[in-house]
């Protein structure tokens, strides 16, 4: 329960108000392993703690990577850490994305805004692991092209010929020359086996009920989507009741859940 | 590349034709090849005809001040314009090809023709654009909704 101390070693702009942070160890200790679609708590010392997607799980060459969104006063003062500060790290903590259910099948990403953050650790382990699944697709959306993560990752993804990456945003300026509209078009377009896919997606809650739609009128089972939810993670470990959703707490049963168990408590009002 | 009547056997908003029904569309069919940014349709212009996409995509305008904002992309399965089917016949939008685009342009009032001829037919049509206009006002519905906009402060 007690933070860890790490270093911030880089910050990278993703947006105009999100940024990526790139944590490393102190001298003696271990960078925690997170899997793919775990969360940490992220503290700044002296203002307070929140729930950070891990946007890069650690590995022997890399830091650990958080994407943070200055959109209250915590994660606008982690988003302004500067490299060399020291921020206060707690977990892994909570579920992960169903990488081995997928294996031998399709696998459709679909990500909304923000939630690319959390799933492209997945996305790493699909590509380093490329021989494991059959076709995989990655359907993002966005509200404006200058509102989207990982934009030069993007368009290497592009680049495979073993990756199907589209892109698509609500808004588009006049030197936006890609897909205009909501994601929900791209699961529409994407070519996949529905009998033998998996989805996993992340992004606002109004998106994934829309995109589980279109899923299941293509014809993939509500057991073989999985979402992950966003709610108030506060102790992240199953005692404070801030993130209770239903008969679940988020931090511990989430934030990957099947949209099968978790769909009836999506349109509970102020749940 | 594959004939009228295959692509439209082929095109979902069309499976519920008969094959004699989708054979006589597919007559009122001709392929059609547009070059980048070519315009299809003018927003207050005639639109005595509608468009299926086979490759490429199609981008609805309208003219601002600023210029032409791009309010959604259609693609390869997507029909391009409606107002062939409802008076007074004039676009609502501006639609333009972004890349080489293939298509296949149905002429309006010839299918309308035979909608009255055949009323099975018109009603399959009819449920058709339909459906694809929900779609279009669910899509239209989250947008306004702007949901990456949105996010609780932390």
């Amino acid at each position: 329960m007690t933070p860890r101390a790490h270093r911030v070693v880089s910050r990278r702009r993703e947006t105009a108000d999100t940024w990526t942070l790139a944590l490393e160890s102190l001298p003696g200790q271990k960078l925690p392993l997170f899997a793919p679609g775990q969360f940490g708590m992220l503290y700044k010392f002296g203002v307070g703690e929140v729930p950070i997607s891990v946007s890069g799980a650690s590995t022997a060459l890399d830091p650990l990577r958080c994407t943070v969104r200055a959109v209250g006063s915590v994660s606008s003062a982690l988003a302004a850490t500067a490299p060399g500060d020291l921020v206060g790290l707690r977990g892994p903590y909570g579920s992960r994305w169903p990488l081995a259910e997928a294996v031998a099948g399709d696998v459709v990403i679909v990500a909304g805004g923000l939630g690319l953050a959390p799933l492209r650790p997945a996305i790493h382990h699909l590509l380093a692991h490329r021989n494991e699944y059959e076709r995989v697709i990655v359907s993002y959306g966005g509200r404006s092209a200058d509102e989207m993560l990982f934009v030069p990752e993007l368009e290497e993804w592009r680049g495979r010929f073993d990756l199907d990456v589209d892109v698509i945003v609500d808004i588009a300026g006049p030197d936006w020359h890609g897909k205009v509209g909501v994601v929900t078009k791209l699961v529409e377009l994407a070519a996949f086996d529905p009998n033998n896919t998996i989805a996993m997606m992340c992004g606002p809650e109004v998106m994934l009920r829309f995109a589980a739609l279109t899923l299941r009128s293509r014809g993939v089972p509500k057991e073989r989507i999985y979402i992950s939810m966003e709610r108030n993670m506060h102790c992240a470990v199953a005692q404070c009741g801030h993130c209770q959703f239903g008969p679940m707490f988020v931090c511990r049963e989430g934030p990957v859940q099947r949209y099968d168990v978790v769909e009836p408590w999506l349109r509970v009002q102020e749940l | 590349m594959e004939s009228i009547e295959e692509t439209l056997a082929a095109t979902r908003m069309f499976h519920n034709l008969t094959p004699e029904q989708l054979s006589g569309v597919a007559q009122l069919g001709e392929e059609v090849e547009f070059t980048d940014r070519a315009r299809l349709m003018t927003e207050g212009e005639p639109a005595e005809s509608f468009y299926l996409i086979r490759e490429g995509f199609v981008a609805l305008q309208t003219e601002a001040p600023t210029g032409a904002i791009t309010i959604e992309t259609l693609h390869g399965g997507d029909p391009v314009g409606w107002s062939w089917l409802f008076e007074p016949h004039l676009a609502h939008f501006d639609a333009r090809s972004r890349g080489v685009t293939y298509a296949v342009r149905f002429d309006g009032a010839s299918l309308r023709e035979r909608c009255v001829q055949d009323p099975g037919l018109g009603y399959e049509l009819m449920r058709s654009f339909a459906s694809v206009i929900v779609e279009r006002l669910d899509a239209t519905r989250l947008q306004l909704l702007d949901v990456y906009g949105r996010v609780n402060g932390g």
